[in-house]
C-alpha cells in the first residue's frame, strides 16, 4: 500500500516529528511504499542541517536525511512556510539574495501542489503534528 | 467506510479528545498516541466518556508512549488494545482513511 505522510511540527517541539519518524520507519519495515512526506508549518524544521543538539540526544533531521537515502525518499518541504522560518536551498537563498541555505539532504523545497498529489496518488495519508 | 482517529492531546487538557469521540461512528477505531495515552486509564474523570465508544467502536493505545508515561498497561480500561508502530500502520491500513485530531 502507498502512504503519503504529512509533518506539521517540528523536531524537538513536542513528539510528533519523531512519531511520524518512527511511523514512516514501521510503514517501510512493512513492506509498504512512502509516495512522499510533505512538511508543513513548524514540520519545515527537520530539514535544516544546521541543528546541533546535545551529543547524547538524537538528531531527527540526520535520521530523516538517512532514512531518505537508504529508501530514496521523496521530502517535501512547503516553500511558503520554509522561507518564513528561514530553511533555504541553495536556488532559493541565491533568488532571495541570501549569503548562506541550510538544507539537509534528502530534503526538497516545493509548493502545497505536492501535498494534494501525495493525497491523490497514495492509498492512506496519515497526519502528524501538534 | 470505517476511519482510523488517530488523538495526540491529553483529554484533561484539550476538547480534541471528546470531538473525536462525539463525531467518530459506529465501526470507527480510535488510536491514542502521545499525551492522548493518559486518556486510555480507568478510574478518571474522562474514563466513562471512552467506555462508552468501546460499546460500537474499537479502541487502541500506542504502547510506548503510554509506558513513557509511567503509565502501565494493567490500568487502561478493559478492552483497550495496546499496540506498537507495527500495530499503528496496520491499522491505518484496515481503515480506509484517517483523521489526524490535532
Amino acid at each position: 500500500m502507498k502512504f503519503t505522510i504529512m509533518v506539521n511540527e517540528g523536531p524537538y517541539q513536542h513528539q510528533s516529528a519523531d512519531s511520524a519518524l518512527q511511523f514512516a520507519r514501521a510503514v517501510l519495515a512493512q513492506g509498504h511504499e512512502i509516495f512522499r512526506i510533505f512538511f508543513y508549518h513548524d514540520g519545515v524544521n527537520n530539514g535544516t542541517r544546521l541543528s546541533v543538539p546535545p551529543a547524547d540526544d538524537r538528531l531527527i533531521q540526520k535520521e530523516w536525511s538517512e532514512l531518505a537515502k537508504e529508501h530514496d525518499l521523496d521530502l517535501v518541504i512547503c516553500i511558503a512556510a520554509a522561507q518564513r522560518r528561514g530553511i533555504m536551498d541553495e536556488d532559493e537563498a541565491k533568488r532571495q539574495g541570501l549569503d548562506a541555505n541550510n538544507i539537509i539532504e534528502g530534503f526538497r523545497i516545493s509548493g502545497l501542489g505536492q501535498l494534494i498529489e501525495g493525497g491523490i496518488e497514495a492509498d492512506r495519508t496519515v497526519v502528524f503534528g501538534d | 467506510m470505517a476511519m482510523l482517529h488517530i488523538v495526540n492531546k491529553s483529554p484533561f487538557e484539550k476538547v480534541a479528545f471528546r470531538s473525536c469521540l462525539n463525531h467518530a461512528k459506529a465501526g470507527d477505531s480510535i488510536l491514542m498516541i502521545e499525551d492522548a495515552t493518559v486518556g486510555a486509564i480507568d478510574g478518571t474523570s474522562f474514563s466513562e466518556k471512552l467506555k462508552a465508544a468501546l460499546a460500537d467502536k474499537s479502541v487502541y493505545v500506542l504502547g510506548g508512549d503510554l509506558a513513557a508515561r509511567g503509565l502501565s498497561e494493567d490500568r487502561m480500561i478493559d478492552g483497550i488494545k495496546a499496540v506498537d508502530y507495527a500495530g499503528f500502520v496496520d491499522l491505518t491500513v484496515e481503515n480506509e482513511t484517517t483523521q489526524s485530531w490535532l
